[in-house]
């Protein structure tokens, strides 16, 4: 493998973890062991992560047994692919048999998993290390980290702000150099806002590309489960692993995937790169979009053309996200009644004041807020007014995205419309909040892939990604996309401050 | 005053499918310990999804082509929601507004009870026939105190498909019948067990009544609906109180304002319906397509395999036993309300040679009265059908007699007890008891003949014009030409005995 995945190793170093290509090079190079890696991850997360609260549960034990038993494999010439020895950690809504997974919600307090995701099996055949359980906002509602019951994680670039959300611990564990990679998912930007907050790789693939079996669901019909990653390269490879055909999941495609990695260093030639007016409209921070356009004519300099296109229903896709995601997640939430598992409330009287104390007292108000919304939204007499109109706009937007793919290859433009902003600061305003996903909520309605990559930073430090959405199963394309950008403008080496920088 | 009364019924009926409608649990849960064939999917625990089993949706299949409905080419799952301790997941995944099937027709005798019906066929209009996961069990207290509540989920995710029937039936008894007859459907199309002690065939019934009142007015009662009827006896009962209950409640009343639908059980103890849930409480399921499963398409291809590979119905089977193997009505309902199993063993007696009123006759005396002693099924009757054909082909080619032939059948079940039966145990039985009817009429002639000589007396009186002096020698000749025919038998010697009177003339 010819690979030039970028940044240096500082293994063991106060600096923490690498990049997964550089510890990919290391391990093959035997100038590192994935024992002293998972130990450098383990001493910088004891160092950092009480600052950044990324992590919610970590099993030390299992995962430098899991160390040992790849370099064992290394030693013997058995590697199983490019992640073997490499620690990843888990968005706590992913299942791991016997390991905790609270979704960040009180409901699910103590609740050990029996059975592990798919993702998680690819992972551990892979030889990769689930380590750690990471935070989210409660059930991957919100966008801040604000919604968990259990902690704060704060941005690694200045802990006064977001990580952004939901998978808030993913992007921070991996941006402050705790871990290589993380496993999160995405159902209205969850993975792309946050490691577009905290500058690092994050990639939603396309609807039915990943196995969803052992994500504990929000919303199906939009969900994800996707890689972080420093680099591209690891976004790849963790993709590549992940990806593929699950019969246990039954909206999981049966169309074979690529190899993510084997094209990853070939740039694109005559990449036409559709630039929608609707992403560079009102409310778009000007810092953020003198950002994004710089890194749009980075492409530009590299013979891409950048061509204007059209997504005229766009500004539908909030208000169309928040039919749809709270009328699915206000039945696949359901099953959390305090009967068979998780918190049931001391505090009822007979069996209707059982679900309503445990779920009452069990949920957030996030999560409640979107319960009602969705029950609401289904309810006889509003279904079709809320539900069945909010499906037919979904339609459209799909079709917007069929129409600009006929100009263009991917479409590129801002994942969020500012940078991180402070915790507290959008808390008692959940309309604001919801607007945040602005930019990233079409790809999921849509069910394209997307990806967000580090463009630069503000002046005051603060990261800014820029989004590139392709037609349906062109990961390969994006990956190669934002691989150019980061051979370009490589971002590995702008440490946070809390990691050293 | 006249009234009509209007049923229709929603009949649940559990898939015999190996394993469960959407994961790889097993339905056979004999074994008596809660919970232990569950796993993710059917506990419906955190980030499980559901996977279609085909089999499932191919056994449905069957049922609804069976019931003649018409099969969808496009089909999807909605979420039914409602919360309930037996319900893991919070919704009931099942079908809304595009089941797999619809339009279907089933025919029962109607009841000749019911004024102007006698002798007429009842058509009840299928509305639909669609697929869903049946929800586990709830052993709780009324109190709700969770500490007595306990929930088993063994049965939770076994396919069930519920069929719909337009309100076309018209008296308590023709509802007990339709149950009857989709149950011998679904058994003779192997697709449940149809076992109702263990729930697997249950029903509701939808009953209300057309009051003509003598000023000519016509009320409607409101719509009750009997919730979980899981017998014959019950849905007979049920409908047959409901009916009173509303003549009484409703007689007299030529305008009723209040015709909100309700919904009642049966209490069978005390033979009453009581009421469950007031209209307030009418649940609103808030249906919607299940986002974790994807639609069916089936092609008109493949529609055509499966009916083409559909069993014949009973109720065809009824029919052609009528007019194609002439018998009569009821001999032909006997047969078939005995299974599967039984009139095919009745058909391969007749294709073996049998005639088919005493193949009619003989599977529903001889073989029943041999199965009742041995207290087994006809899968498990020691002598082929095709032995018994063989039997019954030699009464009607007159080479044993319908005694002879009950002898040989009994000899072959007691012979069977230590050794295989063959067609060369049933020819050494015959031959060595000596069953067979003496077909060589000459040997018979000669044992005339002797038995002629050695009896000059009655010879003598039957000669000088005493008739039943022939009696005795008929009598002798049986005795030494065992097994012979006996009209045969008495026509010969009548003719060897008027050839001796016309000789002597
Ligand atoms: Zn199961």
């Amino acid at each position: 493998m010819t690979l030039e995945a970028g940044g240096s190793l500082k293994t063991g170093s106060g600096t923490g973890t690498s990049s997964l290509g550089s510890l990919f090079k290391a391990l093959n190079s035997g100038t590192t062991t994935s024992r002293q890696i998972v130990e450098s991850c383990l001493n910088a997360i004891d160092k950092r992560d009480g600052s950044i609260g990324a992590f919610l549960h970590i099993d030390r034990e299992r995962a430098l047994q899991a160390a040992e038993a790849s370099d064992l494999r290394r030693s013997t010439g058995e590697v199983r692919g490019p992640l073997d020895g490499l620690p990843i950690s888990i968005k706590d809504a992913i299942c791991e048999a016997g390991q905790p997974a609270t979704c960040a919600s009180r409901i699910l307090k103590g609740y050990v998993s029996p059975y592990s995701a798919t993702v998680i099996d690819r992972l551990n055949a892979a030889g990769a290390i689930p380590l750690g359980r990471v935070n989210l906002d409660e059930f991957a509602m919100g966008s801040s980290s604000e919604n968990s019951a259990y902690q704060l994680t704060h941005n690694p670039w200045d802990l006064t702000r977001t990580p952004g959300g939901s998978s808030s611990g993913s992007a921070a564990s991996v941006a402050a150099r705790m871990v290589p990679g993380s496993l999160g998912s995405d159902t209205g930007g969850s993975i792309r806002q946050p490691a577009s907050l905290c500058g690092v790789v994050g990639l939603k693939p396309t609807y039915g590309r990943v196995s969803r079996y052992g994500l504990v669901a929000f919303a199906s019909s939009l969900e994800q489960i996707g890689p972080f990653s420093l680099d591209v390269f690891g976004a790849a490879a963790l993709l590549q692993t992940i990806a593929g055909h699950d019969p246990h999941d039954s909206t999981c495609v049966n169309t074979p995937t690529e190899d993510y990695l084997q094209t990853l260093d070939t740039p694109l030639t005559d990449l036409r790169i559709g630039v929608p007016k609707e992403y560079f409209g009102e409310g778009l921070d000007p810092e953020v979009q003198k950002i994004v356009e710089e890194a749009l004519a980075v492409y530009a300099s590299r013979g891409a053309k950048l061509i204007p296109v059209e997504l005229p229903h766009s500004k539908y896709s909030v208000a169309t996200y928040y039919i749809i995601a709270p009328s699915e997640a206000s039945s696949n939430l359901a099953r959390f009644d305090g009967i068979h598992y998780g918190y049931r409330s001391p505090n009822f009287a007979d069996l209707e004041s059982l679900y309503a104390a445990s779920r009452g007292e069990g949920f957030g108000s996030e999560v409640k807020r979107r319960i009602m919304l969705g029950t609401y939204a289904l309810s006889a007499g509003y279904a079709d007014k809320y539900y069945v109109k909010a499906l037919q706009i979904r339609r459209l937007i799909r079709q917007d995205f069929d129409a600009a793919f006929q100009q263009c290859d991917v479409i590129a433009g801002p994942v969020t419309p500012t940078p991180a902003f402070k915790l507290g600061e959008l808390a008692d305003d959940p309309l604001a909040m919801y607007l945040s996903d602005i930019y990233t909520i079409a790809a999921n309605l849509a069910g394209i892939p997307a990806i967000s990559i580090p463009a630069g930073w503000t002046a005051s430090g603060l990261p800014v990604g820029l989004q590139l959405q392709g037609p349906v199963f062109t990961e390969s394309r994006l990956l190669r996309a934002a691989r150019m950008l980061e051979i370009d403008r490589p971002w590995i080496d702008r440490l946070p401050p809390v990691a050293g920088g | 005053m006249k009234y009509d009364v209007i049923i229709g019924l929603e009949v649940h009926a559990q898939l015999q499918t190996r394993t469960k409608i959407f994961c790889g649990c097993a339905t056979d849960f004999t074994p008596d310990a809660p919970n232990i064939r569950t796993c993710p999917v059917c506990l419906g625990l955190p980030g499980a999804l559901p996977v279609l089993n085909k089999r499932a949706f191919e056994m449905a299949v069957k049922a609804a082509m069976g019931l003649r409905c018409q099969i969808a080419h496009f089909t999807k799952w909605d979420r039914k929601q409602y919360f309930y301790p037996d319900l893991p997941k919070g919704y009931q995944i099942s079908q809304y507004d595009l089941p797999f099937s619809h339009s279907g027709l089933m025919e029962i005798p109607a009841d000749p009870e019911v004024a102007g019906a006698e002798g007429l066929t009842r058509k009840v209009r299928i509305i639909r026939a669609h697929l869903e996961d049946d929800a586990g069990k709830n052993v709780h207290d009324e109190s709700g105190r969770g500490s007595e509540s306990q929930v088993d989920l063994n049965r939770a995710g076994t396919p069930l498909v519920e069929i719909v029937t337009e309100p076309d039936l018209r008296s308590p008894k023709e509802a007990r019948m339709l149950l009857e007859e989709i149950r011998l459907l679904l058994l003779y199309l192997g697709v449940s067990d149809c076992n109702m002690q263990e729930g697997n065939l249950r029903c509701d019934a939808n009953i209300n009544l057309h009051l003509h009142h003598d000023s000519g007015i016509t009320t409607k009662t409101p719509i009750v609906e009997i919730k979980n009827l899981n017998s014959f006896r019950f849905l007979e009962q049920a409908c047959e109180y409901e009916v009173s209950r509303q003549l009484k409640t409703y007689g007299h009343l030529e305008e009723i304002a209040d015709r909100t639908k309700r919904t009642f059980g049966y209490d069978p103890q005390r033979g009453v319906t009581i009421e469950q849930r007031s209209k307030e409480e009418a649940a609103d399921y808030r249906y919607f397509p299940d986002p974790d499963l994807v639609p069916v398409i089936v092609t008109a291809d493949q529609i055509q395999l499966w009916q083409a590979d559909l069993p014949e119905r009973p109720q065809d089977r009824r029919q052609r036993y009528q007019t194609q193997l002439g018998l009569s009505p009821y001999d032909a309902g006997v047969i078939i309300e005995q299974g599967r199993a039984f009139a095919d063993f009745f058909e391969q007696i007749v294709t073996h040679g049998a005639e088919p009123k005493q193949a009619s006759n003989w599977i529903t005396q001889e073989i029943q009265r041999i199965l009742n002693e041995r207290k087994c099924s006809i899968g498990e009757f020691p002598v082929s059908a095709e032995l018994v054909g063989t039997i019954l082909k030699k009464v009607s080619d007159k080479q044993l007699t319908l005694k002879a032939a009950r002898e040989a059948l009994d000899a072959l079940v007691s012979y069977s007890e230590e050794n295989t039966v063959s067609h060369e145990t049933l020819e050494k039985v015959i031959q060595e008891r000596g069953l067979a009817i003496v077909q060589n009429d000459e040997l018979l002639l000669n044992i005339i003949q002797q038995v002629i000589q050695k009896n000059p007396k009655p010879v003598a009186d039957y000669l000088g014009g005493k008739q039943a002096a022939a009696g005795s020698l008929l009598g002798q000749v049986m005795r030494e030409a065992r097994g012979a025919d006996p009209q045969l038998v008495k026509s010969l010697v009548t003719k060897a005995l008027d050839a001796l009177k016309s000789g002597n003339s």
